[in-house]
């Protein structure tokens, strides 16, 4: 029996191997690791068991899941500068430090120079892999754009990925570093792109779509508000006094959802249970590059966000409850007068062969 | 006839072994040792942690309500424990007392948390040192004996041999270890229905929780939460089988990851009922959690009284990246019952980063070391949480203060019973202190608090719905920041302490000291050469090993660091291939 194909070159694709080297050394907490973990769509194994026809194989090195520990672990990191794992996808998490300021410490390593026993800074390995690299993915908001390490008044000086390579810098097939905001990223967010990039990889999907920010569009070109389900409590000016059982829109409790990117409210969080908004959680914008200090203190309503909200309180909002509540009340709660139970059928069909009962 | 035999000489090879990065944990962790291969055992230890980002100095004057959404991202698997014991202490500085339901919000969605992080931990990450692959690469013997062996609780778990489970537990292809993942999964959805998000939550916020909660919440965390103690019943007695054939085949394997039980717990879970989150009532509300705080010292409970544990912490420095503090200000000097506190209290530290060469005979970690002072004696104790669970199961069934029922503490155990679940009847089960405090026994500690965890969780879930069923479906109550405040926060993160002490001046933060376990585990020596406890129970590994020094593994060792569940935000790499040859004795070994 000839084989079919389902790809085009479906044999050669899945003889690739695409190495995945994902630094969670940044400065960083792993909560993008983590979070990866709970993905289902595509889940980790399904990467790795090769769920799409034509992928190419993929091998993931993260520390979080490692069978290998210390040298064995990190041998692949030592081959990928060697060029003996091509193509490979680098993945960095966390902020990386600025290594030019203290003198002969560091802020963040991963490994051990054999040569001095000093540890190798994340930025060394940043330096030696992210020209042989096929992809640059910066992994979480630490990593995309400074995040947390990189607040105000911060001791180490902490950057983004981009920051640190240039916003201009190109990979060796010519895409920038793809940026997947969240704090923690969304789960299926990291595991969707990867396998994206694994398909570019084996020549099977176009080069992904990048925005100004080089977040991938078609996750990250709606606001939450615009998919989120108390966005209609804004249009009827109906807005949360308190946070909890109150499930009416938390703009004025702090939520800054009508003016971030970010695709949680469609997604949910774990397997599409969760997301901030969809259980009464305040959008804290943690995808946005001005997280958190453009954003402190998250509890408060933002004072810009006034100028829209009044009027919907006050003005249009009103009109709008008073308008759709009749309608409810005096068509939609309304059931046609022919459901009934009497002794005769008023549903405008003229029967000709009924009899009633007893007749 | 006699013959005298000339002493010889017998060679002892030591050779220095690192491990940098220790994988399957949270974090960067570097272990580097000195190990005897003649002898089988370890010499020494030192324990390190690569990277800094030095929280405590980038909240300095930020709005204190902001402290939990920040403190949260200190770490990537326990951000949702930091939050909430940042909700705990703002509480505390407040004055606010959530609704009950609040309350009960903040506990299911920990046991979620718990349930959710032991799964992986345990089964994804440690267990794997324990799986049919690893065992076959480092003790192939035992292999051999593990297929003859049969599984004693076979027919609860379905494995017929010890093999069988050790091949259930190979990474991506045992059929428990995929299992697992799945639970890791539905667990974390248990915690978004009350968290929003897993790990950095949403909705957990200082006066209560803002998630929405009604009777589909509960619906949905529900039938959850029953597969999951169907799982403990089939997860509790498989570990055993596994574990006791490690002790029964490997005598002396009770000595791995051996260190005295110096132990410490704050507890969680608070009770609605007794909690008011004020300092003054703190040592009341904190013996009616659902896990007792305590502080042990030689297997002696020495305390349970949460003030009196506050006084007892000291934040030592000695091998660390930080300038000493002692010329710093003092922010507390009386806590707010009158009682004196002192300079190396976490109230009082200051963190001064000084980036510098690692040195292993000087400062060679960015982890300080949190000691607990023993007033009997003047000394400062290097306490370990067992990796959370032992110390938590070891506190909570000595006091013998915890009886919910289905959930007691008999003064020697912790009797538990499952309800009935789909496909299996209720089921008993014991947790007896165990004698030592060792690698094995804080994994199967580990196990049985899966179990633990989700009955708390099915206590505050039917007290949950009391409450909505009731029409008390608030579940958060407003509060004023005031101008100036001392408060602490005690919890547990999944794998051991948490604490948050704050200081509030001119309503911002003057002074904020997150500490969570792994400091208090994964410390480096203290000033007076106090090694932390990694490094002690490390030190105290005997290597069962079969391999040789050319292809060590050094599995015992990651069984005995991997069995405090580390969470460095750190790891142990092997850099020098086979090992450094770091001395050669010649020790006369006299008549043979």
């Amino acid at each position: 029996m000839a084989t079919v194909e389902f790809v085009p070159n479906q044999q050669q694709t899945e003889q690739i191997t695409a190495h995945v080297l994902w630094m969670t050394t940044g400065l960083s907490c792993e909560g993008d690791s983590v979070a990866m973990t709970s993905a289902t769509n595509p889940s980790l194994e399904d990467i790795i068991q090769g769920i799409i026809p034509g992928m190419p194989r993929v091998v993931i090195h993260n520390q979080v899941v490692a069978y290998e520990v210390g040298q064995e672990y990190i041998q692949a990191w030592y081959d990928a500068e060697q060029g003996k794992l091509d193509p490979f996808v680098l993945i960095v998490e966390g902020s990386l430090g600025n290594e030019k300021i203290n003198g002969e410490g560091h802020w963040t390593g991963f490994g051990v120079n054999p040569a001095d026993g000093q540890p190798i800074t994340t930025n060394a390995w940043v330096d030696r892999l992210a020209n042989k690299a096929a992809a640059v993915v910066a992994i979480g908001t630490c990593a995309t754009y400074g995040g947390i390490p990189a607040m105000k008044n911060n001791p180490t000086g902490a950057m983004g990925l981009p920051d640190y390579l240039g916003w201009k810098w190109r990979s060796r097939a010519g895409l920038p570093v793809v940026c997947i905001p969240g704090c923690p990223a969304q789960p299926d967010n990291m595991t969707e792109v990867l396998l994206y990039l694994v398909l570019h990889l084996g020549g099977l999907a176009p080069a992904p779509e990048l925005d100004d920010q080089l977040r991938p569009k078609w996750l990250f070109g709606r606001t939450v508000h615009e998919s989120c389900n108390r966005a209609g409590f804004y249009e009827e000016g109906n807005f949360a006094t308190e946070y909890g059982s109150d499930h009416r829109c938390l703009v004025k409790l702090g939520c800054e959802g009508p003016v971030v990117k970010c695709n949680v409210p469609v997604r949910g969080w774990v397997n599409g249970i969760g997301g901030c908004p969809n259980v009464g959680g305040i959008c804290m914008a943690c995808t946005m590059p001005g997280f958190p200090d453009n954003y402190m203190p998250f509890m408060d309503e933002a004072p810009k966000a006034k100028t829209t909200q009044i009027p919907a309180q006050y003005i249009y909002g009103p009109l709008y409850r008073w308008a759709r509540g009749w309608e409810i009340r005096h068509n939609g709660d309304k059931e046609p007068a022919w459901r009934h139970n009497r002794n005769e059928l008023t549903t405008g069909y003229q029967p000709k062969n009924y009899a009633r009962k007893g007749a | 006839m006699a013959t005298i035999e000339q002493p010889t000489e017998r060679k002892v090879v030591v050779k220095e072994m690192s491990w940098d990065p220790i994988t399957r944990i949270v974090g960067s962790l570097g272990i580097h040792t000195e190990i005897d291969f003649t002898n089988q055992h370890v010499l020494k230890c030192y324990s390190t942690s690569m990277v800094f980002r030095g929280f405590d100095i980038f909240m300095k004057g930020i709005d204190p309500r902001d402290a939990h959404f920040i403190t949260s991202r200190i770490c990537g698997i326990c951000g949702d424990n930091h939050c909430t014991c940042s909700c705990l202490n703002q509480n505390m500085a407040y004055g606010v007392k959530p609704p009950k339901l609040g309350d009960y919000a903040y506990n299911l969605a920990e046991s979620a948390d718990f349930m959710f992080d032991h799964a992986i931990f345990n089964d994804c990450m440690a267990n794997v040192d324990f799986c049919e692959q690893m065992v076959k690469e480092t003790n192939p013997t035992l292999l051999k004996t593990a297929e003859q062996t049969p599984a004693p609780h076979g027919d609860i778990h379905g494995y017929k041999t010890i093999a069988e489970i050790m091949r259930a537990l190979n990474p991506f292809t045992g059929s428990f270890y995929l299992e697992t993942l799945q639970v890791a999964r539905y667990t974390r959805e248990m915690y978004c229905l009350f968290g929003g998000r897993h790990t950095h939550p949403s909705t957990i916020m200082p006066g209560g929780v803002s998630a929405d909660i009604t009777h589909q919440t509960c619906t949905d965390y529900y039938v959850r939460l029953m597969r999951y103690i169907e799982y403990a019943k089939r997860t509790v007695p498989m570990h055993d089988d596994l574990y006791d054939f490690f002790l029964e085949q490997l005598p002396g394997y009770d000595m791995v990851g051996y260190r005295d039980t110096d132990l410490i717990c704050w507890g969680c879970f608070d009770d609605p009922e007794y909690v008011d989150y004020s300092y003054r009532g703190m040592t009341e509300w904190g013996r009616h959690r659902y896990i007792t705080p305590g502080l042990v010292f030689k297997g002696e409970l020495v305390s349970t009284d949460l003030v009196e544990i506050n006084l007892a912490i000291r934040i030592l420095l000695g091998s660390s990246y930080f300038d000493d503090w002692s010329s710093e200000e003092t922010f507390v000097d009386k806590d707010p019952l009158g009682n004196a506190v002192d300079k190396r209290h976490p109230w009082n530290k200051v963190t001064l980063p000084r980036p510098q060469k690692r040195d292993w005979a000087d400062k060679y970690s960015w982890v300080v070391s949190p000691r607990m002072y023993d007033k009997r004696n003047d000394s400062y104790v290097a306490c370990d949480t067992g990796g959370g669970p032992f110390a938590r199961q070891w506190v909570t069934a000595k006091a013998g203060l915890v009886d919910i029922g289905y959930l007691k503490a008999t003064g020697t155990s912790l009797q538990m019973v499952l309800p009935r679940t789909a496909s299996m009847p209720e089921m008993e089960l014991e947790w007896k202190i165990p004698e030592k405090s060792n690698a094995i026994e804080r994994d199967r500690a580990r196990s049985y608090h899966q179990a633990y965890s989700a009955l708390v969780g099915l206590h505050c879930l039917e007290k949950a719905l009391v409450e909505i069923r009731a029409g008390r479906t608030k579940s958060w109550n407003s509060f004023t920041v005031p101008s100036e405040a001392v408060s602490v926060g005690f919890h547990e993160a999944a794998r051991g302490v948490l604490s948050h002490h704050m200081v509030i001046r001119e309503g911002k933060i003057a002074n904020y000291q997150p500490y969570p376990p792994t400091p208090w585990n994964a410390n480096p020596r203290d000033v007076y050469g106090t090694p932390g406890p990694y490094e002690d129970a490390v030190q105290n590994t005997p290597i069962f090993e079969e391999n040789g020094p050319e292809t060590f593994k050094g599995v015992d060792i990651m069984r005995a660091v991997r069995s405090f569940d580390p969470c460095l935000p750190c790891g142990v790499h092997m850099y020098t291939g086979a090992g450094r040859v770091r001395k050669v004795q010649h020790r006369p070994t006299g008549l043979s």
